[in-house]
């Protein structure tokens, strides 16, 4: 299967508030989409249903084949238990717009953490691994620093390595440039590059166009919580079809 | 960037002078010295029998035993105060109902009365019997053939301070951000290992503080248990026990005091340490081997 991530028709709504009207979409292993759309457009919100920090109001979600969140069986659905819903969220990275590092632990510690507590892995091992990754994001001499002796940059690469160190099937990625100085967007988005190089797959919610146009597979355009324009990056960006789209990027372009 | 040719010479200025500090210094030192000469001169304090019960064995087991009370009921009050603490913020109704009937009961009524109550509490129930109601008894304990005052003052203390206790944890866990439960709850982990290994060690720098002043309070509290009646804490044993005897309340009261002080003391030193090993990472600052590191690497890129 090469499917990776299918959305059928999710909707998200918070009380009477309706955020989500029916998102379909679909990734394949491998590749990157690109999410962007005005602020409140339902984009993050969509991006955490995916590894059901939301809770889906209709419509399904699957990872891998994977429901998120439910059991289907006999075409009834049933609430998963904390236990499996934390299985499901171990093989999907999350990056978030303001890092959320451990501030209590090391660049090292906030990368092991979870590979020893929730997988069980053998300390060193998983501390090699650590030195691996932190190399990989070009921080291998912050080992020891904790996370507020960094910069928002190299905050944010951590943030990565720690993500990666579970060895995700997926990653995704909520703004992960929006809260860095300017100077500092390029060194994360270069990580992401690599990344993605390296066939990961991913979703990124962010507003770095030029990103969107060199990485991504697949660029979708959002407001208003449905899904506006979908297609090749180079396609929507200079060819927007739809008038909201073309309102947004000559907005952010 | 312009590299100066020559380093500029360190500054060496004059310093400040804060002339009034010395003479506000030095009114309070003449103050102080004449309160100190009054009091030893001032028979009233009885300061020879001060030195002579200062280190009596009487004291000394009080000092022991009110240490206990607060270790004890301090520990109980923390452990259950967790508890209570981590209930109320669960997602589990019932949890949440049973904490905050807890706290509802235990900060709603003085701890005297507690305390009175948990003496009584051999009185109101004589028998403790384990086994199905209105069929066969596996267990059976007669609790006025023991002698617990101890263990109730123990309980007493404890269960009041747990009430007080969850509040502050609660206040630790909720000051922690958003983000840290959702980047834990993101790598797989359960809401039990989110609370121990993320949120509760960072809580711990908004707890300890007000947790210092819960224990020293503990420390004074303990001279309540009279109303259990417990009567061989450090304030019944100088008060009731010598001072009765001696008709000399005032001195007594001063030999309690300074042990109370004493104790206090070096309740602040542990408090000094712990704060410092929950603040780690909170700080800019370099530690000091940080530091040492990079003046090396510094020393050695100049040398270059």
């Amino acid at each position: 299967m090469t499917e990776m991530v299918r959305a059928d028709h999710v909707c998200k709504s918070f009380g009477a508030l309706a955020v989500l009207k029916g998102v379909t979409l679909s990734v394949d292993r491998g590749q990157v989409l690109v999410l962007v759309g005005p602020s409140g457009s339902g984009k993050s919100t969509f991006l955490r249903c995916i590894n059901h920090l939301e809770t889906v109001s209709a419509g399904r979600l699957y990872v891998d084949g994977d429901l998120i969140g439910y059991r289907e069986k006999a075409g009834k659905l049933y609430e998963m238990s904390p236990r499996d819903a934390a299985k499901q969220r171990r093989d999907i990275g999350m990056v978030f717009q303001h890092f959320n590092l451990f501030p209590h632990r090391t660049t090292l510690d906030n990368i092991i953490e979870a590979p020893v507590h929730v997988k069980g892995a053998k300390k060193s091992t998983a501390t090699e691994r650590a030195r691996e990754l932190l190399n990989q994001v070009g921080l291998s001499d912050k080992a020891d620093a904790y996370p507020a002796q960094l910069s928002g940059g190299q905050q944010q690469r951590v943030a990565i390595a720690r993500a990666l160190a579970m060895d995700p099937k997926l990653m995704l990625f909520d703004e992960p440039t929006s809260a860095l100085d300017p100077e500092l967007v390029g060194e994360v988005l270069a990580v992401m590059k690599k990344l993605a190089a390296a066939g990961m797959t991913m979703i990124v919610v962010t507003h770095e166009m030029g990103f969107a146009r060199e990485v991504a597979d697949q660029l979708v355009f959002m407001d208003g919580g449905v899904i506006v324009e979908s297609g090749a990056p180079r396609e929507v960006l200079s060819n927007p079809r739809h008038e909201r789209t073309q309102a947004f990027l000559s907005k952010v372009m | 960037m312009v590299v100066a040719q020559s380093s500029p010479a360190a500054i060496d200025a004059v310093p400040l002078r804060h002339p009034w500090r010395w003479v506000g210094a030095g009114v309070i030192l003449v103050l102080v010295g004449l309160f100190l000469y009054g009091a030893a001169t001032n028979p009233a304090y009885g300061w020879a029998t001060y030195a002579k019960y200062l280190f009596n064995e009487r004291i000394l087991l009080g000092v022991w035993n009110t240490l206990q009370l607060t270790v004890y009921a301090m520990a109980l009050g923390v452990v259950l105060g967790i508890v209570l603490s981590v209930m109320r913020l669960s997602p589990n109704p019932v949890f949440q109902t049973v904490a905050w009937a807890f706290l509802w009961i235990f900060r709603g009524t003085p701890v005297y009365v507690q305390l009175v109550f948990w003496g009584l509490l051999p009185t109101i129930y004589q028998n403790v019997q384990l086994g199905i109601p209105f069929g066969p008894t596996f267990f059976h304990l007669n609790l006025q053939s023991l002698s617990i005052p101890f263990l109730l003052a123990v309980i007493g203390l404890g269960l009041n301070e747990a009430a007080y206790m969850a509040e502050i944890i609660r206040a630790g866990i909720t000051s922690v951000p958003e983000g840290q439960t959702e980047a834990s709850t993101a790598l797989g982990m359960s809401w039990g290992m989110t609370m121990r290994r993320t949120v509760l060690p960072q809580a711990m720098r908004v707890i300890i503080p007000p947790t210092g002043n819960e224990l020293i309070s503990m420390l004074k509290t303990t001279s309540l248990v009279t109303a259990v009646p417990y009567s061989y804490d450090l304030y019944s044993i100088a008060s009731r026990e010598i001072a009765a005897r001696t008709f000399e309340p005032v001195p007594m009261l001063l030999v309690a005091a300074t042990w109370y002080l004493i104790v206090t003391s070096i309740l602040m030193v542990g408090q000094y340490y712990l704060e410092r090993h929950f603040s780690k990472g909170i700080s800019r600052k370099l530690t000091t081997k940080q530091l040492e590191a990079l003046v090396k690497a510094q020393t050695e890129a100049g040398h270059v």
